[in-house]
């Protein structure tokens, strides 16, 4: 599901005189359907930069990033935004949101965008926030005032209300009680079995072990290491 | 997937005497794309919008859109009247200022439903009927219809501008600056709707702004133009969060953090 040959990526900050950083070279790694991959290495080893050119966030400067068949070096935008919708789902650790839309439309919205009518997307999106425990009363707020636990619940809500067969989550249990923690872990496990493709960054230890099938060290793809 | 553009745009070029406003400007639309074009004031954008919706001719260059009836046609080499039909049929121009897109000496409802006459609507209740439904999409008080738009906020004339605009069921939209000029609390509103409206009628978008923040929230695609220049363009999340260019590095690290 996820391919990835010879896949480099620099940074050149063209305000402080062009300066030019190398984050990750060579990268190779192969993800099947039906199995969690976990990404780990100290802060600033690239976790971030390279789920970012999964998701085809950050352009990657050589190699080949294949998801589902899609080269995302290459791919023009309406092939990536296709892949988003239909695809490929983010979780990512901070919630982007049009002000003022109720948690439950914001929700359903991945299934909207797929043509999905609103009724059905609302029930669907109401049954998986129950799941998460997000209170009734809150859906239908906006989620920006939110704390950050709950926030991060209508992210991964966001994330699961489409069965996407490949999955990229950011630190999804990080600010989660035991309670959602094993939800979301739940819900992890239930992917799995639909035979969705998972790589993740948990710094959750307990969790990583408990749904990661195994770990790949990007201190292995820093230039350093690869030199 | 279509792969019928449904807006093709080459080497559009516009000067004012030896001053370049857009230079050698070529891409591609796809239906249901919203593409944002951003850039600082006098980079060329709102002259690039003029010239695709045949508000200005370009110097050089082709507009080639993919019409209902006789599939893709350079909009620059049709007739006037031609040109003029598909501005009101399948194309829709959002100003600014509302002003300048609606009548203000006319009624909310009138505005609405001048648009539908000019495509040969003339059954009034029918009209009106219309009228009233696209007030209510975009939120207005069906009790309004027959107030003149003098008598309506800012945000109120924008969303009927836009009322006025959608109600033909156009299949592009050009918007320049769509909320500018608003308060923020009307902001949120109006693109929250924009985002819904294009979404469920399956609509394309050309949204120029300097607004960064409505880009990310309503562009699929975006262009930065500095000069008259495109200096960058791709997804928008790729062009904000990983930007090439020098230019558009300086207007990503530039934003206001709230």
């Amino acid at each position: 599901m996820f391919d990835l040959k010879d896949v480099s990526k620099t940074f050149t900050l063209h305000n402080q005189g062009a300066a030019v950083i190398e984050v990750l070279s060579e990268a190779n790694m192969t993800v099947a359907p039906g199995e969690c991959v976990a990404l780990t290495g100290a802060s600033g080893s690239g976790k971030s930069t390279l789920m970012r050119m999964l998701y085809g966030n950050y352009r990657a400067q050589s190699g080949v990033v294949s998801v589902a068949g899609v080269d995302l070096v290459q791919a023009a935008p309406r092939e990536i935004i296709r892949l988003r919708r239909e695809v490929l789902g983010y979780v990512s650790q901070f919630l982007r949101v049009v002000p003022r839309v109720p948690t439950l439309d914001v929700v359903a919205e991945p299934l909207l965008a797929l043509g999905v009518p609103a009724e059905d997307a609302r029930d669907q999106a109401a049954t998986l926030l129950a799941r998460l425990n997000i209170p009734k009363t809150l859906w239908d707020l906006s989620p920006t005032t939110f704390s950050g636990g709950e926030q991060q619940r209508v992210n991964i809500a966001r994330g699961f209300i489409h069965p996407f067969p490949a999955l990229l989550l950011d630190e999804p249990t990080a600010s989660l009680d035991a309670t959602n923690r094993n939800v979301v872990l739940e819900l992890i496990a239930d992917a799995k079995v639909r035979g969705t493709a998972i790589i993740g960054i948990f710094h959750d230890e307990a969790a990583r072990d408990q749904v990661c099938d195994r770990q790949i060290d990007v201190t292995g793809f820093s230039p350093g290491c690869a030199a | 997937m279509t792969d019928t553009a449904l807006l093709s745009v080459r080497g559009v070029t516009k000067r004012y005497g030896a001053h370049i406003g857009c230079a050698d400007v070529s891409f591609d639309l796809y239906p249901g794309e919203v593409m944002g074009i951003v850039g600082e004031s006098g980079s060329g954008k709102s002259t690039l919008l003029n010239c695709m919706a045949g508000h200005l001719e370009p110097d050089a260059g082709a507009v080639v859109f993919d019409t209902a009836v006789d599939g893709p046609r350079d909009t620059l080499l049709m007739s006037e009247p031609e040109r003029r039909m598909l501005s009101r049929t399948d194309w829709a121009f959002v100003h600014q200022h509302a002003r300048d897109g609606l009548r203000m000496g006319v009624s909310a409802g009138g505005n609405v439903g001048e648009r539908l006459m000019a495509v040969g609507a003339r059954h009034y209740g029918d009209i009106r009927g219309s009228a009233i439904d696209w007030l209510g999409r975009v939120e207005i008080n069906e009790a309004r219809v027959d107030d003149r738009p003098t008598t309506f906020s800012g945000g109120m004339q924008q969303r009927l501008q836009i009322a006025r605009n959608l109600v033909t069921g156009p299949r592009l939209v050009f918007m320049d600056e769509p909320t500018g000029g608003l308060d923020v609390s009307v902001q949120a509103r109006l693109l929250d709707m924009i985002r819904s409206l294009v979404r469920d009628m399956g609509l394309s978008a050309i949204i120029v702004t300097h607004d960064l923040a409505v880009v990310r929230l309503l562009a699929d695609r975006l262009m930065v133009m500095k000069s008259g220049h495109v200096v960058e363009a791709g997804l928008t999340d790729q062009v904000l969060d990983d930007p090439k260019h020098a230019y558009t590095q300086l207007l990503v690290s530039s934003i206001l953090q709230v």
